[in-house]
């Protein structure tokens, strides 16, 4: 295995910076049922596949629970996948059980931005120390004033003011603990950002100023990066590609225009139904029930019970993702070509929707 | 009082604004530094400058005897200032020997907390580290540790090693390493899956560098508050070997070593033992105090 710096050709569209295939975790849990309950499987990221080319995005929607954190954790290394292949500029990526010199270098390359600005700080340090952390840790022969330095040019870069320098984290506003996160994630200018749900914690006002600053700071420096969100809209602005999880799988994948003009999968449909759009006096539609437990599975399409289409065969046979022409879908009732697929999401193609009560 | 700036009541604004700030700079002043605190930590000060010159203070040899003074009681109980403190069975001045005894318990108190800070701090961190065998390997040391009575431990190690200053220093280090180890593991342990730990070493930071640089300081107050704990009990425990005659050796004086030969004469002299006595017990509850007072000072969300 030769160097990643070296082996990967640096033509963008050859070599995905990101390439994933049938990656799965696993987590034994025990039923309930005290001593005696039984051992059960926790199927959090249960075999997805996905690419991601420099520079580009990748949102990750879904609910609560469907393994979109675990797979930003797998994607980055954090965690050891229990089954799959991760390749990271082409090389695979070093096992994370050790937490080894490989893998720490690793890191360099790929950041994360995390959704408690609070938790991921240390509260007994100033912002430009923690700013400053990364050459420290990864150049350690840069001098201590040019560090300083630079971690000053990436506060002024994320919009925080010089004086704020000595500050603690709990001496700032939500936002502004983001836009540290984000100046110590982009200090060694990374590859790969992953951001798992990087403005939820943080009030719709300065919401848009995260994102707006996330988007200007891609653009000046080009990393690809893994966007996770349940909030659709945000996704819509950041992602190039959505992909929408459901219980450990992709149930869909496309451009973010077209995926959530005319959603395929019933799972999609139901997600862009429960986006509020002022004005719009109609009926939604509403998932019923809950989703599954993730230990215990459906058999076939994971979403045949809630799903309002279901026929019998959803619920022997598991759909594959189907890729077709940049949009992905796995279910049995999509039609052959995404392309001619209807124009609203009010009338969808299988569209026999339970109104909400 | 009025939204209108009145010209006349101006001269007024200022007399009662600085009344005001003054009587709330001093409850400031005595709610950051509490007089309880200021009056130990004048006490730890003052130890501190002993310790330093202790030769240089004390106003005679510690050593020097004078047989015609023998006995002389302090000022207060029919002495005179020429021994404030009055002098032992051997006529040797009790305040030179006060003196010396705090530099030598001091010293020793505050090297053995140090040695076990740092045994304990480090083996906390390696089983919060490494977990599993190591862990369970540092766990029964910490447990066999506690399970057997320190002063049992010390008396059969002078016993058999013989006794000297050095010896008997790193033997008291080996005191409460086992409190402070299983404080600064569970710490450990409760730390490195908070947000901050996590997020240094998805960094790509060294164990070093989590641990030291951001889950100590992270900690520290605890552990402060401990060693705080340790520090007197390292104190009491000097002085009760050496009351034993276990611990630091005559000619050499320490507190405990003054209070064991002082109590042959607790009837007729009691100054000679009560003098160091006093001594163990402020100086105990002083470093209580200011450990207390430190933890909270520490911690830069409540300043």
């Amino acid at each position: 295995m030769t160097s990643p710096d070296l082996s990967a050709p640096a033509t963008e569209g050859e070599t995905p910076l990101l390439s994933v295939r049938g990656l799965a975790r696993h987590y034994p849990v025990r039923l309930p049922g005290g001593l005696f309950g039984r051992p059960g499987l926790l199927k959090a990221v249960d075999g997805i596949d996905f690419d991601l080319a420099r520079g580009e995005t990748l949102g990750l929607v879904g609910e609560s629970g469907c393994g979109k954190s675990t797979t930003a954790k797998l994607a980055l290394g954090l965690i050891p996948p229990s089954a799959g292949e991760i390749r990271f500029d082409g090389a695979p990526a070093p096992a994370p059980a050790r937490q080894d010199a490989a893998w720490r270098a690793r890191r360099r390359r790929m950041q994360m931005v995390y959704q408690d600005p609070l938790g991921a700080l240390d509260r007994r340090l100033g912002i430009l120390d923690q700013i400053a952390e990364p050459f420290a840790i990864h150049a350690p022969a840069t001098p201590r004033g040019e560090a300083r330095e630079r971690a000053a040019a990436l506060m002024d870069a994320v919009g925080l003011r010089p004086d704020m320098a000595a500050r603690f984290p709990h001496e700032l506003s939500g936002g502004q603990r983001q836009r540290v996160v984000i100046a110590r994630a982009l200090a060694l200018e990374p590859d790969l950002l992953v951001c798992d749900e990087p403005v939820s914690a943080l009030d719709v006002s300065i919401q848009a100023q995260v994102l707006n600053l996330l988007d200007d700071l891609r653009a000046r420096t080009g990393f690809a990066s893994l966007f996770i969100s349940h909030d659709l809209k945000v996704v819509r602005q950041m992602a190039d590609r959505v992909a929408v999880m459901y219980l450990g799988r992709i149930v869909e994948e496309g451009p973010p225009e077209t995926l959530f003009r005319a959603p395929l999968h019933p799972y999609a449909q139901a997600l862009v139904a429960a986006v509020p759009v002022p004005g719009r006096r109609r009926a939604r539609t509403a998932l019923r029930g809950d989703p599954p437990n993730p230990v215990d599975a459906p058999p076939g399409c994971p979403f045949h019970p809630r799903c309002p289409v279901a026929i019998a065969r959803c619920a022997t046979e598991r759909p594959p993702l189907l890729r077709d022409a940049g949009r992905a879908v796995a279910c049995h009732l999509a039609p052959a070509s995404p392309a001619p697929a209807s124009p609203t999401p009010a009338s969808p193609p299988h569209a026999a929707v339970s109104a909400a009560a | 009082m009025s939204a209108i700036p009145d010209p006349t009541s101006e001269p007024t604004s200022p007399a009662s604004g600085s009344v005001f700030t003054a009587k709330a700079g001093a409850r400031a002043f005595f709610e950051a530094w509490p007089p309880m605190v200021l009056i130990a930590l004048a006490w730890i000060a003052l130890c501190l400058v002993v310790v330093a010159f202790a030769p240089q203070i004390a106003p005679y040899d510690f050593l020097a005897l004078d047989l015609r003074a023998r006995l002389i009681p302090p000022v207060g109980m029919g002495g005179d200032w020429a021994h404030p403190l009055g002098t032992d069975e051997l006529g040797r001045d009790v305040l030179s020997r006060l003196i010396q005894s705090v530099r030598v318990s001091m010293v020793i108190a505050f090297l053995s907390t140090l040695i076990a800070a740092t045994l304990g701090v480090s083996l906390g961190f390696l089983a919060a580290w490494f977990r599993g065998r190591v862990e369970q390997a540092i766990l029964m040391l910490i447990d066999a540790q506690a399970a057997m009575p320190f002063m049992i431990i010390a008396l059969a190690a002078l016993a058999f090693l013989g006794n000297s200053l050095t010896l008997f220093t790193i033997l008291l280090g080996f005191h409460g390493w086992e409190r402070i180890a299983r404080i600064s593991r569970g710490l450990a342990i409760a730390a490195q899956e908070q947000g901050y730990a996590a997020a240094v070493r998805d960094l790509g930071a060294s164990p070093w560098r989590i641990y030291f640089r951001h889950i100590l300081p992270n900690i520290a107050s605890t552990l402060i508050v401990s060693m705080s704990l340790n520090f007197p009990e390292v104190i009491l425990l000097e002085s009760g070997l050496s009351f034993l005659g276990l611990g630091v050796q005559p000619p050499l004086t320490s507190l405990g070593n003054m209070v064991g030969y002082g109590r042959d004469y607790i009837q007729s002299a009691p100054w000679i033992m009560l003098a160091p006595a006093a001594a163990i017990v402020i100086t105990t509850l002083a470093i209580s105090v200011i450990g207390d007072w430190l933890r909270d000072r520490f911690d830069p969300t409540l300043r």
